[in-house]
């Protein structure tokens, strides 16, 4: 199975280009079961090798909002840590207009700290000056929703608020390139269509958004491409339509719409 | 094919488009300068993250950050006790405040080394989930160590002089002697939070480290008149470690003294460690989060 040809326009500017990256997971697969009488460190396990990513191209525009589409452990996740430079690649380059942001399931939040600590860090680490953040504090706790329990340690919340307060610190600042990965998988309705809403307010700009979801509505609703990762290649890259329609079929649940 | 009509297919010259749209590559270590200036910028997120991380560590546990203080307070009773009584005569004089000194400040540069290793592993999600120049985990790690001490250096002082040290002038030289430790406690941090990112073992070896250097850095024994003039007593002398005690003893604790000498090798550690640390931690800034 070869790579489809990369999505190619003329005339449009091209905001992130990934050029045939892979990348090798090396982990020790011990092959044993681990008891009392047989430790991993007896049983020295064998190095093994999983493909994650066996040379994957492809071109986003300005102003594209592109869906990422594929089975669990297709390679979805870790195309998208390597394209915001989070994951070291074995081989091949991404070139980007500026340094991608990720926004992902299981950040940057400490859980014995109120929501509020968790805005200020989260801005911090963001790159946002204090003003700023302070500027945009209501604002990113209205977004999300959770006015009445910002003074709560996060650990006592629900991991749908957690995810919402995620989205909302990071939506809350302007992203070139914005990598979002399953993030809004967890939230009720009412804060999709906000947090689409955002997403495609964020893509009309110069900038360009990723978005990672097993829901073919949220990326029909949000994305004007998809691309369908299988075991680690590109199995389709094209219009958000065509490509839910093709991996909805094979999926064997067909799209109504 | 599956792409839709509006696009051509062939000819696809990633380097060519990439360099016709002034894209730049993603994922490459930037240059020590620019690391250092973005560094200086998100310096509030090291601070903040200190801050944050002290307030919920002493959040759960009753007596809250009492314990910054008890455990160094019930170490200084325990060492005191047993090696008063085991060195008997070999004690070095003004053996309490000698030990006061000792314990703090080991406590300090060894906190600064075993929370530095790790901060890169310990707080994965934050490394692979966000990008930030890597070096602010250590650094917030000795911040919070910083953060942790002061108040004990306040009782330091206030134990000393009830153990019949007085006030003077020469007390001030603790600042420098500080500001040297910290400095080197920098670099050392670096050098461990890398180290545990290539070798996750590292972190057993950890407290063995410590323990080593606790025992031959001089915390309740005096090498200079224990160990006979010679190569290893040089070698024992200069240990960085040891070096800061004396300097520190020699402002604080009567009967003490230091040589001009003893301040410019502890000069030449402070800068030496925290150029190497700062360097060496940079050389590996695109390969964190991959290991961890």
């Amino acid at each position: 199975m070869s790579n489809p040809p990369v999505f190619l326009e003329q005339g449009r500017k091209p905001v992130v280009v990934v050029d045939d990256i892979k990348v090798t997971y090396r982990v020790f697969a011990s092959g044993k079961k681990v008891t009392p009488g047989n430790s991993r460190v007896k049983h020295k396990g064998r190095l093994r090798e999983v493909e994650a990513l066996k040379g994957v191209s492809l071109v986003a525009y300005e102003g594209d909002s592109i869906g990422v589409i594929g089975t669990n452990g297709s390679g979805k996740s870790t195309l998208m840590k390597a394209i915001s430079g989070l994951l070291p690649i074995d081989a091949g380059s991404v070139f980007a207009s500026s340094r991608p942001s990720f926004l992902g399931v299981g950040a940057a939040m400490i859980k014995e700290l109120s929501g509020e600590k968790n805005v200020i860090l989260g801005g911090l680490a963001l790159g946002m000056s204090k003003a700023e953040i302070k500027d945009k504090f209501d604002h990113i706790v209205d977004f999300a929703g959770i006015r009445d329990f910002i003074d709560l340690p996060m650990q006592t919340y629900s991991s749908g608020m957690v995810e919402r307060l995620k989205f909302s610190i990071a939506a809350a600042r302007e992203h070139d390139i914005l990598i979002i990965d399953e993030a809004l998988a967890v939230g009720d309705q009412d804060f999709r269509r906000r947090s689409e809403a955002r997403m495609r307010e964020l893509a009309s700009g110069a900038g360009s958004v990723f978005l990672v979801s097993h829901s073919m509505k949220s990326i029909l609703d949000t994305c004007n491409r998809a691309i369908w990762l299988d075991k680690g290649i590109v199995k389709m890259d094209g219009t958000a339509q065509e490509v839910c329609r093709a991996y909805a079929a094979a999926q064997g649940a067909p799209l109504d719409d | 094919m599956s792409n839709s009509a509006a696009a051509s297919t062939g000819g696809f010259d990633p380097l060519a488009l990439a360099n016709a749209a002034k894209l730049t590559k993603v994922g490459t270590r930037p240059k020590l300068g620019h690391y250092l200036k973005d560094f200086a910028q998100r310096r509030a997120f090291a601070f903040t993250l200190a801050k944050f991380n002290l307030q919920a560590s002493t959040a759960k546990s009753s007596l809250g950050a009492a314990w910054h203080v008890v455990v160094p307070a019930l170490q200084i009773g325990v060492y005191g006790a047993i090696f008063g009584l085991l060195l008997a005569s070999a004690r070095p004089a003004n053996f309490v405040p000698y030990l006061i000194t000792g314990i703090v400040l080991f406590q300090f540069i060894s906190g600064c080394f075993t929370d530095g290793a790790k901060s890169i592993t310990g707080n994965a999600s934050l490394v692979r989930s966000l990008d930030f120049p890597r070096i602010l985990l250590p650094v917030s790690a000795v911040v919070s160590n910083i953060m942790r001490v002061l108040p004990l250096i306040g009782l330091m002082l206030i134990g000393i002089l009830i153990f019949g040290q007085v006030p003077n002038w020469n007390w001030l030289l603790i600042v420098p002697v500080f500001v040297l430790m910290t400095l080197f406690s920098t670099g050392a941090a670096m050098i461990s939070a890398r180290m545990t990112v290539h070798l996750e073992d590292f972190n057993q070896l950890l407290p063995f480290i410590t323990r080593v250097l606790f025992y031959s850095s001089g915390i309740f024994w005096n090498i200079d008149k224990m160990v006979p003039a010679g190569l290893l007593r040089e070698i024992l002398h200069n240990n960085p470690i040891h070096l800061y005690l004396v300097l520190a003893r020699a402002s604080l604790v009567s009967g003490y003294t230091a040589e001009a000498n003893d301040w410019m090798v502890a000069a030449a550690w402070a800068v030496g460690i925290l150029a190497f640390g700062t360097v060496w931690f940079w050389r590996a800034e695109e390969k964190y989060g991959r290991n961890v």
